[in-house]
């Protein structure tokens, strides 16, 4: 990315983002106090998320729906109508923030031409997290309390035994270890309002009974060269997600993907012990590790979303991912992101940055050709070798280009940086084959084998 | 923070709300949890592989009690907490750090507390038998977690919970 680039990026603010930051801004502070009791603020609020819809398809039924929760007689529909359309708006800003993205670094973006899916079986675990969420947004945040907290470990266990319900059952679990972490939340310096309403509307949404669109998936066959990895994790689940470019067999041009792999854990396997428990993946493990290509026969791929089947990957030849930024990123096409998963979070765009210099007063931010660009901190994972030391000394950077808190951030994968006179490279995905670096090797290994200790535990008391 | 800042924060969707647990060794005390308004968890018998202990602090009054997953109440119990409890304390010390436990348990534990010995000597502690059953099963579905099987399509709500904690 150039610093003119940078320049376009913060130069064209989407028209009408700010308007809508604001409508949804009031929306989530009337779900701190619940909608057990309206006052006139939060009857304001949704009365101008209404508004805010007029003209779409959408528009009667919310507000209708924020008529009844202002009168107190409503019911769960009314709430996914809210829901839907918080979500509706923050998609559209998704969606203009992208293009301004793709405008400022020339990127060439296929469109999504699914269809939006259609009415699921009816599900249990799905009911059940939809009577959670509408006795939590009854309560509202301030008044969650250790009984609503102890209700959800039923649609959540529920959720977890039915694999194609894991996406509601992992946002659950997240939301509600926060809120017992944060019990009373009174107490709290202040509420993460923004956050926990993105969780519960989503939540409200992957609790309808509806699938996901199924066609459009087509299996691809060629060469994957990964760019860097992004891991997730919260205290029961671990994600990676490893963005690269895909180069389809037969000379089609090459398309900007990603693929991940997650797994339960719990709260104490945390850190590079977290790959102990993608094992099952050890193609991706060797590529990330041992930073090479990975060959492809007949993976899904939907969207730029591939689906990893390790047994149909082949670890290739060497593959420096600074290498494959500089020569193929710019002209690889990337994807449209699912309608349902539109949402400023959800941006995640490798780029990669050169010749620029950190600033390290009031956090990180890189500064190149007089523009800056704040770098997510607390995004460098325990798992890999990034810190904010070596990103500070950094000189070029592979990241995700990330929107946040109203800004434009970078997330780091991967650095170069020179460290008292010597060349240093960290990726990530360094030890995904296990902790290369002597010092965190040792801090490792102090805390013993985290995975093994609990999995003999779990087989000599799981099953009597 | 200045007021600014403050409204800054409330409108970012992706905070550690939750600070990542420290890592420690499990070998000895596998679980440990606040919640349910008590300290609790399982520690490992040093003499029988096969044997657990259940044991919690209750927050406020602190109530104490240790026992056998089986309620067959601990033997170390003699008017005062247990080997157990404090292998509990000092483990829950490692995993949160003091103040998130002191706070938890409502314990005010000053500039001299380092572990979770110092911290459950700073207590009004008595001893009052609570049911093992409870937090025995919540250490089984803890467990379970690791039995699940893998997923292979993506997460995306998991954008919300990037992995943190590079502080080397």
């Amino acid at each position: 990315m150039l610093g003119s680039q940078l320049t376009q990026l913060h130069q064209r603010v989407p028209t009408g983002l700010a308007e809508a930051d604001a409508v949804v801004a009031a929306f989530d502070h009337a779900l701190v106090g619940g909608f057990a009791r309206v006052g006139d603020d939060a009857a304001d609020a949704l009365a101008a998320l209404a508004g805010a819809v007029a003209g779409t398809p959408l528009h009667d039924r919310v507000s209708e729906a924020a008529g009844r929760v202002t009168a107190g007689s409503f019911s769960q529909e009314h709430l996914v109508s809210l829901a839907g359309a918080r979500s509706a708006l923050l998609g559209a800003a998704h969606d203009a923030l992208l293009g301004q993205f793709d405008t400022a670094v020339g990127r060439d973006r296929a469109p999504w031409r699914a269809s939006v899916g259609g009415p699921a079986e009816v599900s249990a675990p799905r009911g059940a997290a939809r009577a959670w969420l509408h006795e939590t947004a009854v309560a509202g945040w301030r008044n969650a309390d250790h009984d609503l907290l102890s209700a959800v470990g039923a649609p959540v266990e529920a959720a977890l035994a039915e694999p194609s319900h894991r996406r509601l059952a992992v946002l659950l679990d997240g939301l509600a270890a926060e809120l017992r972490a944060s019990l009373p939340v009174v107490g709290m310096p202040q509420v993460p309002i923004r956050r926990w309403a993105d969780l519960w509307s989503r939540a409200v949404l992957l609790a309808q009974d509806w699938s996901g669109p199924a066609d459009d998936v087509e299996a691809v066959s060629g060469r994957l060269l990964p760019l860097g990895v992004d891991i997730h994790e919260h205290g029961t689940s671990v994600q990676v997600q490893v963005h690269g470019v895909f180069e389809p067999a037969g000379g089609r041009p090459a398309r900007l993907v990603r693929t991940a792999v997650a797994a339960a854990k719990v709260a104490t396997i945390t850190g590079p012990a977290v790959w102990r428990l993608l094992q099952a993946h050890p193609a991706l493990l060797a590529a990330l590790a041992q930073r090479r290509v990975l060959a492809l026969t007949d993976l899904p791929l939907h969207g730029a979303d591939l689906r990893w089947l390790d047994g149909q990957a082949r670890v290739g030849e060497p593959a420096d991912p600074f290498v494959t930024a500089r020569l193929l990123l710019a002209a690889a096409t990337a994807a449209a992101t699912a309608p349902l998963d539109r949402h400023p979070t959800a941006i995640a765009e490798p780029v990669l940055l050169e010749g620029y210099t950190v600033r390290t007063a009031d956090g990180l931010t890189i500064e190149c050709d007089g523009q800056q660009l704040p770098i997510a901190v607390d995004r460098l994972p325990a798992a890999g070798p990034l810190t904010p030391a070596l990103v500070a000394a950094s000189s070029c950077c592979l990241g995700l280009l990330r929107w946040d808190g109203g800004r434009w951030l970078v997330q780091p994968l991967a650095v170069r940086a020179t460290i008292r006179g010597k060349p240093v490279e960290a990726h990530n995905g360094d030890w995904a084959e296990g902790v290369t670096d002597p010092k965190a090797a040792k801090v490792a290994a102090k805390a013993g084998d985290a995975v093994a200790v609990l999995r003999e535990r779990a087989g000599r008391l799981l099953r009597r | 923070m200045t007021d600014a800042d403050e409204a800054a924060w409330t409108r970012r969707s992706v905070l550690a709300v939750v600070p990542p647990a420290q890592p420690r060794r499990l070998a000895k005390v596998p679980f440990v949890e606040l919640a349910d308004g008590r300290l609790q968890g399982v520690v490992s018998s040093g003499s029988d592989i096969e044997r657990v202990y259940v044991s919690s602090v209750a927050a406020g009054n602190h109530a104490y009690h240790c026992s056998t997953n089986n309620n067959r109440p601990c033997g170390g119990l003699r008017g005062a907490p247990c080997k157990h409890l404090e292998a509990l304390a000092e483990e829950a010390v490692l995993q949160y750090g003091v103040d998130p436990v002191a706070r938890y348990l409502r314990v005010d534990a000053g500039p001299d507390v380092r572990g979770g010995r110092d911290l459950l000597a700073r207590m009004d502690t008595r001893h009052e038998p609570t049911p093992a059953a409870v937090v025995f099963s919540r250490f089984l579905r803890h467990l379970a977690y690791l039995e699940l099987p893998d997923s292979t399509t993506a997460l995306p709500e998991l954008h919300w919970f990037p992995a943190t904690g590079a502080v080397r």
